[in-house]
């Protein structure tokens, strides 16, 4: 009996068939939040498409915040997992989001750059926009513990 | 019913109709004039590593930031529109697969304009918590009435 591949496997699969949504797929947290990502050149754009389970203010409407903080945290670690920083699912140790309007019903995008590369932490900052992207709908950083290969 | 007793309930009614809070399968299990405590049942559809079946940080993202709002709106005299400045979350330790989590936020402080809120995120023991998170939100923005 060969035992299923796992995540860091799965991951390794989608990088050489250069598609990425096939190992996002394998995430149930991330269909639950209908992501997607993709290379728009360089940059690892990763997309929440709007679904009415999103909201959390209907009367706006606007996007609940959590699901902003869980798009930026997750853009976040797609970027570090397709650039290889790390050879385990990075570890989440600090997460700030500032929210600086609120998220219409509409798909948000969202891309996370590091700014450090530590043996043991890798410090990133993200950002969401919707329509703009000088006009972010959110900002955040975050402090991942890694295991680089 | 007090005038106290009467926004608790509209709290609790606001926040259960809230509809990520209800995609999330969210429940309220208390709400006092400044505290409100939420459960997230475990759920197969929140995890984040499908080889450990540990729920993604984001799932406890949304869930401080929901249990913080509703601590904001339940210290506040008027139930007026609030925003999220800004949230930080310290991850302290994964969550347990199959057990649901419980999130308790206290809004320590209301001024005019904003009001400051601390949580965490526990199985069984605040003690011994998952996460900890610290909020900051403006209360009473133009956008919006949590009535309508």
């Amino acid at each position: 009996m060969t035992a299923a591949p796992n995540l860091i496997e799965r991951l390794a699969a989608a990088r050489a068939a250069g598609d990425y949504q096939a190992f996002i797929d394998t995430v149930p947290y991330a269909r639950f939040l209908n992501l997607t990502a993709g290379l728009d050149g360089d940059e690892l754009v990763t997309t929440m498409r709007y679904g009415d389970h999103l909201i959390g203010n209907p009367a706006l409407p606007a996007l609940h915040g959590g699901t902003l903080g869980a798009l930026l945290e997750s853009a976040a670690i797609f970027e570090l997992l397709w650039r290889a920083e790390t050879i385990v699912l990075p570890k989440t140790i600090t997460l700030t989001v500032d929210y600086l309007r609120s998220g219409g019903p509409v798909d948000t995008h969202a891309r996370g750059i590091v700014t450090r590369h530590g043996r043991r932490v890798t410090n990133v900052r993200m950002e969401a926009w919707q329509g703009e992207r000088g006009a972010p709908v959110a900002t955040a950083h975050a402090i991942f513990l890694v295991i680089r290969g | 019913m007090s005038d106290e007793d009467l926004k608790l309930k509209l709290v609790k009614g606001f926040s259960r109709n809230v509809p990520h809070n209800r995609a999330l399968g969210m429940k309220i299990v208390d709400m006092t004039p400044d505290t409100a405590v939420f459960e997230l049942p475990w759920d197969e559809k929140l995890v984040g590593n499908p080889d450990t079946g540990t729920l993604h940080g984001g799932a406890i993202t949304a869930l401080l930031d929901g249990c913080s709002g509703a601590a904001v709106f339940a210290a506040l005299t008027d139930l007026v529109p609030i925003a999220t400045l800004d949230l930080r979350i310290d991850y302290l330790r994964p969550a347990t697969p199959h057990q649901p989590v419980i999130a308790r936020a206290t809004c320590y402080k209301v001024t005019k304009n904003v009001a400051f809120t601390r949580a965490v995120a526990y199985h069984d023991d605040p003690d011994d918590p998952i996460a900890h998170s610290v909020g900051t939100f403006m209360v009473s923005t133009k956008a919006g009435n949590i009535k309508s």
